[in-house]
């Protein structure tokens, strides 16, 4: 159970925190999965076309 | 409600000690994403895709079925969230991570928001415009549609809100094509006349707790025989559209086999279903296992026979 304290606010077990770092990582997995999506769509949608664009 | 004032609300109720802070893991927001209704959906979407007479770049497909996949779960998560409190009276849902306590019904929408805004704007950046379109009108529809009106209001909530279920290949032909035509809607209205056969014949042995929930299914406010009758109806329907790919030349002669052999099987279980009285379900729930396998079949068949131009001929040749 909870340990609260008025002056320290909602203070978590270890439990909880042990899930709140898995959902936390869950999240960075998930966003880095986008980023890498979104790279290589581009890479494909784009083609050798990627490196020839006017400077 | 508002996801900010769910939010804060449930913060209160934290600092009060009314509720304790998330214990969900990832495997919780795992299943409110309803991974086997998931996975019938990622299936018929690839079927869509591929049998789709262009070529699609593999990653691009991926992407898309990607798109359709955490948007079906996106609709997963807010039915979650909307019918927590039904789902805490029924047997078969009693489980899931909200009723069970250990997802917070604000973590949920806000999880089922996310996703569906995530699913859609990605498909509509990566994929195109069409597909992105009918995969918000999908979640809206799963979503408000038939969660948040017909579910609760009307015996013909699963008849209107299986239109929800049709249309991941529809999305999937639209992902490779940009655009819809008649062979998608073909196997949009087989789901649409497969989904009520499927869950009256589980309501059938569900009713008390369908009942007990205050769900309208058919069973709870028609009752058992016209129940019966329905569902033989449905699968008069269904059991031509079956066919319908394969008469109409979309489809080959394996196919056509399929579908006659596994129609004729479902025609013959609908009929025992109509002979069959309560107390008695055997005939229900046969009717119930077969059409997951029916539906499974002529899609496997399809994708075999036409998907990526044609691999059965290709492996053949």
């Amino acid at each position: 159970m909870n340990e609260r304290r008025k002056d320290e606010g909602i203070v978590l077990t270890e439990e909880q925190k042990r899930r709140r770092r898995a959902r936390s990582l869950a999240i960075a997995l998930s966003l880095g999965a986008l980023v890498l999506l979104f790279y290589i769509v581009t890479v494909v949608k784009l083609g050798p076309g990627i490196l020839s664009r006017p400077l | 409600m508002s996801l900010i004032s769910e939010g804060a609300g449930q913060r209160r109720l934290i600092e009060q000690g009314l509720i304790e802070p998330s214990l969900a893991g990832v495997g919780d927001y795992l299943a409110l994403m309803k991974p086997r209704v998931m996975s019938l959906v990622v299936f018929t979407a690839l079927v869509g895709l591929a049998i789709a007479p262009v070529h699609v770049h593999p990653v691009i497909g991926f992407t898309a079925l990607l798109c359709i996949a955490v948007g079906a779960g996106a609709s997963g998560a807010l039915n979650m969230w909307y019918d927590a409190d039904i789902d805490a009276k029924m047997t078969r849902t009693a489980r899931r991570p909200i009723p069970a306590g250990r997802v917070l019904p604000g973590e949920a929408l806000a999880f089922g928001l996310t996703l569906s805004v995530f699913a859609v704007v990605v498909l509509g950046l990566l994929v195109n415009l069409v597909a992105a379109g009918l995969l918000a009108f999908t979640i809206f529809f799963y979503a408000v549609v038939y969660t948040m009106w017909l579910k609760r209001s009307t015996p013909q909530n699963i008849v209107i809100g299986g239109a929800a279920g049709a249309f991941p290949p529809v999305i999937g032909w639209a992902a490779a094509t940009g655009s819809i035509s008649l062979e998608p809607c073909l196997l949009f209205l087989i789901i649409f006349f497969w989904t009520p056969p499927h869950f009256w014949a589980l309501s059938l042995y569900r009713t008390e707790d369908y009942a007990r929930a205050g769900i309208p299914m058919l069973p709870v406010v028609a009752g058992d025989a016209a129940t019966r009758r329905q569902i033989l109806l449905y699968t008069l329907v269904l059991v031509p559209l079956g066919l319908a790919p394969w008469a109409l030349g979309y489809a080959g002669v394996l196919y056509g086999v399929t579908a006659l052999v596994t129609g004729a099987i479902m025609l013959i279980l609908a009929f025992q279903v109509r002979a069959e009285r309560r107390p008695a379900e055997r005939a229900s729930r046969h009717l119930f296992a077969f059409s997951i396998l029916y539906l499974f079949l002529l899609f496997a068949v399809l994708l075999a026979e036409r998907g990526w131009g044609g691999l059965i001929g290709r492996v053949a040749a």
